[in-house]
């Protein structure tokens, strides 16, 4: 019984390491990619900006141009 | 169209149905690893160490047809030449590589409690394996070693087609080969594993394959989000 309890135990311990590998992985993975996505993104919103504005002053030099 | 709206375009045709796709693999994923430890019984010759399967078999599975998909893909970019071909195929390779190694992992895991050994030179299918893991390690280094974009596009392409015809046939060869060691649950009983063992099974390949798909939408959110701030920055210079 010692022998069948202390290999289940033992079974169990190599179970937990898989799937907490596997776990691992992933959420090493996902962080990365959310890290990246929420920094480009950052950085997409700010540009956007820039270009629009640039845009608009443009427009309006363009209107206020004498002819 | 303002340039956000541009870049918001192109993001969002990868991230078109992310959100659901995600859900539907939490969910499925949820119910797997629910049924592994309370539904599936205790396997009577591995015991507990056998509730490995549900996650190393299914990895495997999801991670060698994601390579095929990539020679797919990667097919469709050398006949149609659109570029968001190459670039899915490129998160394919990508995404099953880092999954290939999990499989690695789990069932070097799997075999120190089962054999006694961590890995095992003599048993075809998981030499195999780690070829068609170190070929596609190749793939990464070899299509970055190219400058020209479209060049790059190309050789990839060429590359994940060729290898995603190399996974079947050696997936083939190796079952055609007598196994010593590594077991064959699915076809040395037939097919006949117990019915709460197969659910479970299938359920883990569903869940593994839309968490695959999950994390193919994300990265190619995220890459076209990175293509769309280059575009933005030589706009603005």
């Amino acid at each position: 019984m010692t022998v069948l309890t202390a290999t289940i135990e033992g079974g169990g311990d190599y179970v937990a390491a898989a799937y907490t590998v596997f776990l691992l992985i992933v959420l090493i993975y996902v962080g990365i990619m959310s890290s990246k996505l929420v920094r480009i993104e950052r950085k997409i919103s700010d540009l956007a900006e820039k270009l629009d504005s640039g845009g608009s002053q443009s427009a309006a030099n363009g209107e206020n141009a004498p002819n | 169209m303002s340039a956000a709206k541009q870049a918001n375009k192109q993001g969002s045709a990868y991230a078109r149905g992310l959100v659901p796709v995600a859900f539907a693999a939490a969910a499925f994923v949820t119910l797997a690893v629910a049924m592994v430890f309370f539904y599936a019984p205790e396997d009577v010759d591995q015991g507990m160490i056998q509730k490995i399967f549900y996650l190393h078999v299914p990895l495997a599975i999801v991670t060698l047809c994601g390579f095929v998909a990539a020679g797919v893909m990667g097919a469709q970019y050398l006949h149609t030449g659109d570029r968001g071909w190459d670039l899915r195929s490129y998160v394919a390779i990508h995404l099953s590589l880092m999954l290939a190694l999990a499989v690695l992992l789990t069932g070097a895991i799997w075999a120190k409690g089962s054999w006694g050994k961590w890995w095992v030179w003599d048993e075809p299918t998981l030499v195999s394996f780690l070829i068609v893991f170190l070929l596609y390690a190749v793939y990464q280094p070899l299509r970055f070693s190219v400058d020209d974009p479209e060049r790059q596009a190309r050789f990839a392409a060429v590359f994940a087609v060729i290898a995603g015809v190399f996974v079947p046939l050696n997936f083939l060869a190796v079952r055609l080969a007598e196994s010593l060691t590594h077991p064959r649950v699915l076809s040395a009983t037939g097919g006949a594993m117990p019915g709460e063992m197969r659910l479970t099974f299938f359920v883990s390949i569903v869940a593994m394959g839309l968490f695959w798909v999950t994390l193919w939408k994300f990265e190619l959110t995220a890459k076209s989000a990175s293509f769309a701030l280059d575009r933005m920055r030589k706009q603005l210079a």
